[in-house]
């Protein structure tokens, strides 16, 4: 390197800048750490550490007042047999399977429509996506006088087409359906996901589709459906665990009742955890959970190549 | 009507079905949007009823004259006040930090090579996906063990360390951003900190906003948190204060008081949707391109 041939010292400017390039990468490693710092403390105080710490808790018998105390699988074998449980566990169920499909499809017709092209449709939007922006208890009581069986609004306009409307949140074979009629309301934020999917679907196909004549109902179904498959298959995934961790709605408009009939798993979990501090056996009923909602997860994913089409070319996550 | 040019009628011509299927999508969006907004309705007229036009059916569903004072009442009955200072301090310093932490974080992975980097980026999105179930107990244990249940920092420490998916949207904005900016700066012999800071904070403004109003929004109308860590009344936030309203002798069993006080609690989100659309769409838009 110290040679003063003129081919060297030609090489010098450019062994010069490699060298830096070298030490530069190496504290470009050191900041890069540091800028991910917080994230990776995070993940680990309050997401790796907890679910360790919960499989943990699930074996022993916690009340936090005293220590733990390891008790096997005992409170996997005690909830395997609490009526209690299964019974949450039908209520989540008959829950998601009817609420995810419903606001699925509902969000998917209402894109559509909010995707056409008229004046006044930003008003339409803005409408129809204010609930979501409005959630939270105040809407859950709000909620709770619109089902009142007397003089809620839902039951005085059912009785003006001529309908005796049933006693909603005191009848248990109607609290889980309010609540489902609850969930539709918020169906915005999903409706806008598929309509920012409708929105970046070329109009070129549509044209072409046209052409060829196709009607609208085709057209929906070889161009619309498939080219939005990957934006179902995001809002399925998160529908399914959002459905399984439904606790404000059940927890302010019914609170479990009438008679556990809608007792959801989180509510479940909300009740073994903080009124019994029964901390052992909620981490069981939590990782029941996370099980469950992994296995659905997989499921989703593993029929996806049935369903989703990825566009060629570009990988889909 | 006219049907000129052409020998078909006119609902049977381009122009023709466009406009029929304009006409019934513009109904059909009013019937729906009607739905929509009668919950909103029967919320304002409640809260505007005498104390004996609640229970009555068939209802009134105007009342005249409208009483303003319920709003006065409900919203005096209890320590409101204590519950909007609580709300606006956890509020204010959980968006301060999740906007700190995540921009921070999205920058590293946006733009610092190191080794190990993309796998900690996907057990970043790995956490979308964990149900907040299985976290909840050892997480509230840690807390109580530190002493901090009944205190604020539970609701806000958090929001220091990141949140997967305002990493994710901060993130895939940098990586749209010129690399030639920050050439420039580095030349200046500027820090990466330095960089993050004076550079690129300014320039995402926008998904700062679209990050701060969900931030806003979620903390906000947040229940279960609260919930759980916050026990003496003086510390409630509004959604927690709120639930008890309905079992409280002081104003849950007036209907018309409950539903001013739920009017009141939800106006700061509605404000800020109001004044602040754009920022929810785009970050809708932006969730979107992920799916």
């Amino acid at each position: 390197m110290q040679s003063p041939s003129s081919a060297e010292s030609v090489l010098v400017p450019e062994a010069a800048p490699s060298h830096r390039h070298i030490s530069r990468w190496n504290s470009e490693a050191f900041h890069a750490y540091v800028f991910m710092l917080p994230a990776i403390l995070g993940i680990l105080i309050f997401t790796l550490g907890p679910v360790i710490a919960s499989l943990f808790l699930s074996f022993t018998e916690y009340n936090i007042i005293t220590d733990p105390e390891w008790i096997g699988i005992a409170n996997y074998t005690t909830l395997f047999q609490e009526p209690l449980f299964w019974q949450a566990l039908r209520v989540s169920a008959i829950y998601s399977v009817v609420s995810v499909p419903l606001n699925l499809g509902f969000a998917l017709a209402l894109a559509v429509l909010l995707n056409h092209k008229m004046r006044g449709m930003t008003f339409f939007r803005s409408v129809y996506y204010l609930p979501t922006v409005i959630s939270g208890v105040g809407v859950a009581m709000l909620w709770r006088w619109l089902f009142n069986a007397e003089f809620g609004a839902i039951n005085v306009l059912l009785s003006n087409v001529g309908i005796q409307g049933p006693a909603w949140l005191l009848d248990e074979n109607w609290a889980l359906s309010a609540l489902i009629i609850t969930s539709m309301w918020s169906v915005g934020g999903t409706t806008l996901i598929f309509l920012a999917g409708l929105q970046g679907i070329p109009e070129e196909l549509y044209e072409a589709a046209e052409i060829d004549g196709a009607g609208r109902w085709t057209q929906f179904r070889s161009i619309t459906l498939p080219l939005l498959s990957t934006v179902t298959f995001f809002n399925l995934v998160l529908g399914i665990i959002g459905a399984l961790q439904v606790f404000t709605d059940a927890f302010v408009i019914t609170r479990g009742g009438p008679n556990q009939a809608t007792l959801f798993l989180a509510v479940y979990l909300y009740q073994h955890a903080f009124l019994y501090l029964n901390m052992g056996y909620a981490s069981a009923i939590a990782w029941f959970m996370f099980v469950l909602v992994m296995l659905l997860t997989l499921m989703v994913f593993r029929s996806s190549p049935l369903w989703v089409f990825y566009e060629t070319g570009r990988k889909g996550n | 009507m006219a049907t000129r040019n052409t020998a078909l009628p006119f609902w049977r011509t381009r122009r023709g079905q466009d406009r029929l299927a304009t006409a019934a999508i513009f109904t059909t969006l009013c019937i729906g949007g009607t739905v929509v907004l009668l919950p909103f309705f029967w919320m304002l007229s409640t809260a505007l009823k005498r104390a004996d036009q609640v229970y009555l059916s068939p209802p009134v569903w105007v009342p005249i004259p409208p009483e303003v004072i319920n709003f006065w009442t409900a919203l005096t009955r209890v320590p409101f006040h204590i519950y909007a200072l609580n709300t606006t301090i956890i509020v204010v310093l959980v968006m301060i930090g999740t906007l700190l932490s995540c921009s921070f974080a999205a920058y590293g992975f946006a733009r610092m090579n190191a080794p190990g980097r993309d796998f900690i980026f996907m057990l970043v999105l790995g956490t979308l996906m964990l149900p907040g179930a299985v976290t909840l107990v050892p997480t509230y244990l840690m807390f109580n063990s530190v002493g901090w249940v009944n205190t604020f920092l539970p609701l806000i420490v958090p929001s220091f360390f990141g949140s997967a998916f305002n990493i994710f949207l901060l993130r895939q904005f940098y990586l749209t951003l010129p690399v030639e900016l920050e050439d420039a700066a580095k030349i200046d012999g500027a820090n990466p900190y330095r960089i993050w800071w004076s550079i690129m904070l300014p320039l995402s403004q926008p998904v700062l906003a679209t990050v701060g109003v969900f931030t806003f929004v979620g903390t906000y109308n947040d229940f279960f948190t609260p919930l759980i860590y916050l026990a003496d009344e003086s510390k409630y936030t509004i959604a927690v204060a709120l639930s008890y309203f309905q079992g409280s002798p002081r104003i849950g069993p007036q209907m018309h008081l409950l539903m001013a006080a739920v009017t009141v609690s939800i106006l700061p989100p509605l404000i800020l949707f109001l004044a602040a659309q754009r920022y929810f769409v785009r970050g809708i838009v932006m969730s979107g391109i992920k799916g």
